[in-house]
């Protein structure tokens, strides 16, 4: 095996693309460090993209919040003006393992990990975050939710990594959060995830909305029902209803030791109602 | 050796040494420069027995590798003390029975200091989820919560002397 520490995205790339044997990017190390270790993978080649020129930076742009790839857990806790405008990402991002793995951790490492239970990824598919990849052909940018395709898999192409990840600017009035549940309150995998990102009126009346559900399917999903349910109420009692009927028929989840099938099908219209009502007083709606 | 050449400083002092790619921080700290006090628990993030600070972060070592070290500062529990003089965490983790096997105990100090120099004042909650990364199968964590409870007393009270 391999260790490259490049220092800019163009030689990354072209040392993913040009290795012929296994060849994986480190952000983080929290998930591709363990796997090592347990002998699940033997790469040839680890790029690590910390020493990446930009790839430790928050920057506050025009248009949002770029978030490089390497950006931990920790420093997104304390960059207060990404907490204030997205409290629910950074929540998220911040509920992954210990202080220890928050030292390390990043959010594009949850995304490309591509585990169904990743807890900042609904967030960020309710926030309408998007990736922006750099790959051996260039740049693109895809919605966060194109990335991971099932457990463990993603669509990034051989030689591409994702630069930044990329928060748009919100409209006033405008509120996110994230709840799991799990049968512990600290270092657990997630049994339900549900992001909700809202905007409101003056009148307090929902007119945009996007709700995420995490490890109730293959993928974290995106649920335009559940959306759709909130638009043009003020999440009275019939709403959430509607909304919670929508989240629970939108999954697809499996049966294992940490919750029945129809146990995270409920939950998930639970917790989405219990986030919708944070996201909306974090819009400064009652 | 196909090794990589390292340049870190470790509790403030330079340290070159030679790793293999795949080696971790942990391994590194252990078998090459003979710095045992961080324990390998897990190998896999869960237990904290492993807890170093890289650049002043909390970490796991066992998650890091050692080439990835380069050019970082390391802190480890064998820089804790000053000389014999035993940090208060220490001295408090002694007085209050804070450790049995011992095997825990670094990490713990590592992690506690780390969520002490953060917020001087935690309650009961903050100490238990700021040291949730951090199994003990020993003590039952009352103990080791009350030492740090402890510790920081006296450390806010010698700080405000410090400042008065
Ligand atoms: C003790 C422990 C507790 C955990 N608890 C949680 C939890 O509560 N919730 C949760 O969601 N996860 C949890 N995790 C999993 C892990 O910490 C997260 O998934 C984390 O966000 C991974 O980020 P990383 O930067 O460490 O990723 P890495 O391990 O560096 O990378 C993960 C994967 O993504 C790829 N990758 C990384 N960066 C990029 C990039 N920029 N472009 C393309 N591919 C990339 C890597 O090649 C690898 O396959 C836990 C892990 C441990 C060890
Ligand atoms: S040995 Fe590193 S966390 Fe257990
Ligand atoms: S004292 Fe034995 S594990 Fe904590």
């Amino acid at each position: 095996m391999r260790y490259e520490r490049p220092t800019t995205l163009k030689a990354a790339a072209q040392m993913l693309a040009k290795e012929k044997g296994q060849a994986f990017i480190l952000a983080g190390g929290t998930d591709l460090l363990v796997r090592l270790r347990t002998g699940f993978i033997e790469p040839d080649l680890i790029v690590d993209i910390k020493g990446i020129n930009g790839s430790k930076a928050i920057q506050k742009t025009a248009t949002g919040f770029k978030i490089g790839a390497a950006v931990s857990g920790a420093e997104l806790g304390e960059h207060a003006a990404l907490k204030k405008a997205w409290p629910g990402v950074v929540e998220a991002a911040n509920l992954i393992g210990s202080k220890q793995v928050q030292g390390r951790c990043t959010m594009s490492g949850n995304l490309c990990n591509a585990s169904p239970a990743a807890d900042s990824v609904p967030a960020l598919v309710a926030a309408a975050a998007k990736a922006v990849i750099v790959g051996p052909k260039g740049k693109r940018t895809v919605a966060v939710e194109e990335i991971p395709v099932g457990p463990g898999k993603t669509s990034l192409k051989k030689g591409e990594i994702i630069e930044s990840i990329v928060l748009p600017k919100r409209p006033p009035k405008s509120g996110d959060a994230y709840l799991r549940f799990i049968p512990r309150t600290e270092m657990d995998i997630a049994v339900v995830g549900v992001g909700v990102n809202v905007t409101l009126d003056g009148k307090g009346i929902v007119t945009k909305a996007r709700v995420a559900l995490g490890a109730v399917a293959p993928t974290v999903r995106l649920v335009p029902a559940a959306a759709k349910a909130l638009i043009g109420t003020k999440m009275d009692k019939a709403a959430l209803d509607a909304m919670a009927a929508a989240c629970s028929a939108a999954c697809s989840p499996i049966d294992d030791k940490r919750g029945t099938r129809d146990f995270r099908i409920k939950v998930a219209g639970v917790l989405a109602r219990r986030a919708a009502l944070i996201a909306r007083k974090r819009a400064g709606g009652k | 050796m196909s090794g990589i050449k390292v340049n870190t400083k470790i509790n403030g002092d330079p340290v070159e040494f030679m790793c293999e790619p795949d080696e971790t921080l942990l391994d590194v700290l252990r078998n090459r420069l003979n710095l045992t006090g961080a324990k390998e628990g897990c190998s896999t993030g869960d237990c904290g027995a492993c807890s170093v600070t890289v650049d002043g972060r909390l970490t796991c070592s066992c998650l890091v590798l050692g080439a990835e070290a380069e050019g970082h500062n390391i802190g480890t529990i064998e820089g804790m003390a000053h000389g014999e003089e035993l940090h208060p965490l220490q001295k408090k983790f002694i007085e209050h029975a804070a450790l049995q096997c011992g095997v825990c105990t670094p990490g713990f100090l590592i992690a506690a200091k780390s969520l002490l120099d953060k917020n001087p004042d935690p309650t009961e909650t903050e100490i238990r989820f700021g040291l949730a990364g951090n199994l003990c199968r020993c003590t039952g964590y009352d103990k080791i919560v009350r030492a740090v409870q402890d510790a920081a007393k006296d450390m806010r009270k010698s700080n405000s002397r410090k400042g008065a």
